[in-house]
């Protein structure tokens, strides 16, 4: 849709339309930023481009891309989930739980954790459809709402890596040639849902619902349906993001992952994926995680004070909607001049 | 909960048409914040019952108390849900005024030591230039509130970290942090008690006997009418922003005196318990209807669950309860509805005049007018 427009827009000015076809596709200039990122950061500091950092580096940003890939489904719909930290938190917590307990084996306590992360996006769902609660109200409150029930299971007690299986965390720093089993996954399912949500019709009934609701109930769409999907999917993924979370860390206590929701919003936001619903893609969302990732380490790296973290975060969420903003608006004057010729 | 069931299910089971009329007669009167008043009692009694320390004069100022920087950021914010807009920036703004305060007073800025009275003007002022930024990009950059105040979200809550560091100020001079922490002498009632209840009749006067507060529930109800009718929509919005960031900022500088300690985490995940207040004391989260007086009886219950639930021992899941209070209060008015249109159908035979307007939202509402 939006490169149509672009297409018009171009043929007609042609000097800014190699600037405004950058700026129409999201994941080419996030490419771009990330590569000089890297070679600026890597100029300055000999340590930042050395193999262990790097693998210490992606599994981290794994994990929230992973996560992104829910609340990018989710963000298309129209919806927003602010409760992904909660769910990634419970989950990460219970299943650290069960495998210290020894009530399970590892790949048990994963099915089970994949089990809490899918219930837990339904709940969302649920609240979202049937009861009719707007989603931000709806996930604000289940965000407080889970984060009780990690309490719950907890009792105070938190996870210690002794008490887990051994080598237990050992697949979080192991690579196959040299690529982290971490971000084969996260490769993996973004590859996987890239295809889903361009090739299929439930891909298309996302974009659908998102971009204009009464039409796409006009044309069949069943938009509760849709939306309910969207949000336990979520929960599935952000479940994967827990039990990984898990792994990277060994130690996990009831407060595990506080303030990811906010990470990993801002990273699907940047990644082009439209607040207002109906655009963007997963390898967008993969992109704005890998960007706010190494942004991340590169301040460590650069040993710039992690404080500023947070007001890069929040500057980021804000310049990328600014951007989206007028982006759009520039679609539509383009579009209005185009139909005055 | 219980109550808003029994009434239902007791018409139900008595079935007789009278019954049925006297309840319709009724209706107007079944309000809100009647409902509150009912739960309010309620919660009182099961607090006294499950424990001796609930109504005393000590607890009352405690749990008052504790209640008062959320309740006055609710008053703020409930005129914000009411246009349409939320703002979820409030509790980083508690952050970075306390750290404003803080820091300058302390020393940690280049400016030297700042005198208290001044380095809280400057609070003030850093809370109201916050509320201008996210009115701004709301209103005259057409931004959606909803992601523009997640935004400041982190922004906020970062300047408050890069001002404070680790660092902890405590020990603010004692004529001040009295002010936040006792009560008036003689009685059980907390400065900040009649502070807040100050702040909620200008509240409620200004919005429910000015033009100002009637443009504001006229544009909660239909933007582009309310901006045909000549109300100047975009001032009033971010107004309301500025309002809010200005009561976020006295919120931070009463947390921060009443604890008498600064740090950058001041006031984190306080945002859930004022959109709840706003949303439990009958602000209609999809803009345009709500009283100040539904948030003040809110201000008064969620103090009362808070306290309860602190008294029996499990004051970790204080937030999780606020977090079911906040859904359970919007799907109460919505199931209230379903019931009463379900009578109606019974009634008028098919009609059911209560399930239109909704019908169009379910999914898609998000706190953000776009």
């Amino acid at each position: 849709m939006a490169s149509n427009v672009a297409m018009a827009g171009s043929a007609r000015s042609r000097a800014g339309s190699i600037v405004s076809r950058l700026m129409q596709s999201r994941e080419l200039t996030l490419g771009i930023v990330v590569v000089v990122l890297c070679g600026l950061v890597g100029y300055l500091t000999p340590n930042f481009l050395v193999l262990g950092n790097l693998q210490s580096v992606t599994a981290m940003i794994a994990i929230i891309a992973i996560a992104g890939l829910g609340e990018t489904l989710v963000i298309i719909t129209k919806n927003v989930d602010l409760s992904v930290e909660s769910t990634m938190g419970v989950v990460a917590y219970c299943v650290g739980n069960e495998l210290t307990q020894k009530h399970l084996t590892v790949q048990e306590a994963w099915i089970f954790g994949l089990a809490i992360g899918i219930a837990l996006g339904a709940t969302n769902g649920v609240i979202v459809t049937i009861l009719k609660v707007p989603s931000i109200v709806a996930t604000l409150g289940t965000m407080a709402i889970f984060r009780g029930i990690a309490f719950f299971v907890a009792n105070g007690r938190d996870v210690v890596l002794g008490d887990l299986p051994d080598n237990y965390t050992d697949p979080a720093y192991a690579s196959f040639f040299g690529v982290p089993y971490f971000v084969i996954l996260a490769l993996a399912l973004i590859a996987v849902m890239a295809v889903i949500l361009k090739y299929t019709s439930f891909g298309r009934d996302l974009y659908a619902v998102g971009s204009n609701a009464d039409a796409a109930a006009t044309i069949g769409v069943r938009a509760r349906v849709t939306v309910f999907a969207a949000f336990t999917i979520g929960g599935f993924f952000a479940g994967i993001a827990g039990i990984l979370w898990g792994i990277y860390f060994g130690g996990i206590d009831s407060t595990t992952a506080g303030g990811e929701s906010l990470v990993v919003i801002a990273a699907v936001v940047v990644g082009g994926v439209s607040i207002t619903g109906g655009s963007g893609t997963v390898i967008g969302a993969a992109l704005g995680a890998l960007f706010l990732g190494l942004v991340n380490n590169a301040l460590g790296v650069l040993s710039v004070d992690q404080s500023w973290l947070q007001v890069f975060y929040g500057a980021v969420i804000l310049i990328a909607v600014s951007v989206d903003a007028i982006i759009q608006r520039q679609a539509q004057l383009n579009k209005a001049r185009s139909r005055i010729r | 909960m219980t109550f808003d069931t029994n009434a239902t299910s007791h018409s139900d089971a008595g079935g007789a048409s009278a019954k049925r009329s006297a309840l319709g007669v009724l209706a107007p009167f079944i309000r809100w914040e009647m409902l509150l008043l009912i739960i309010l009692v309620a919660t009182i009694l099961i607090g006294n019952w499950a424990s001796g320390d609930f109504l005393t004069g000590l607890n009352f100022s405690n749990s008052i108390n504790n209640a008062m920087e959320v309740a006055i950021m609710a008053l703020a914010m409930a005129p914000i849900i009411i246009t349409g807009d939320i703002d979820l920036s409030v509790e980083s703004m508690v952050g970075l005024s306390g750290a404003v305060m803080g820091a300058l007073w302390a020393g940690l800025t280049p400016f030297g030591m700042v005198p208290l009275p001044i380095a809280i003007v400057i609070a003030l002022l850093v809370g109201v230039i916050g509320g201008l930024f996210n009115g701004i990009l709301v209103t005259r950059w057409g931004l959606p509130a909803l992601v523009v105040t997640l935004g400041t979200l982190a922004l906020y809550r970062g300047l408050a970290k890069v001002l404070m560091g680790t660092n902890v100020v405590t020990n603010l001079p004692g004529g001040y942090t009295d002010f936040a922490f006792k009560n008036i002498p003689g009685t059980f009632i907390p400065w900040t008690f009649p502070t807040f209840l100050i702040l909620a009749v200008i509240f409620w006067a200004v919005m429910h006997k000015t033009w100002i507060g009637r443009e504001i529930f006229a544009i909660g109800k239909n933007k582009s009418a309310a901006r045909y009718s000549g109300v100047r929509v975009g001032t009033t919005r971010t107004a309301l922003f500025v309002v809010a960031g200005f009561v976020a900022a006295l919120a931070g500088i009463i947390l921060a005196l009443r604890f008498d300690s600064v740090r950058s985490s001041n006031g984190i995940n306080m945002t859930l318990t004022v959109v709840t207040i706003a949303v439990l004391g009958g602000i209609d989260i999809n803009g345009g209807k709500g009283t100040i007086t539904g948030v003040v009886l809110a201000v008064l219950t969620l103090a009362a669950v808070q306290s309860v639930l602190r008294l029996v021992g499990v004051s970790a899941y204080i937030d999780a309860a606020v977090g079911f209070l906040l859904i359970f209060s919007v799907i109460a008015p919505l199931l209230a509805r379903k019931t009463q249109s379900l009578f109606n159908r019974g009634r008028l035979g098919g009609q059911s005049p209560g399930t239109g307007p909704q019908r169009e939202s379910f999914g898609q509402k998000r706190g953000g007018g776009v």
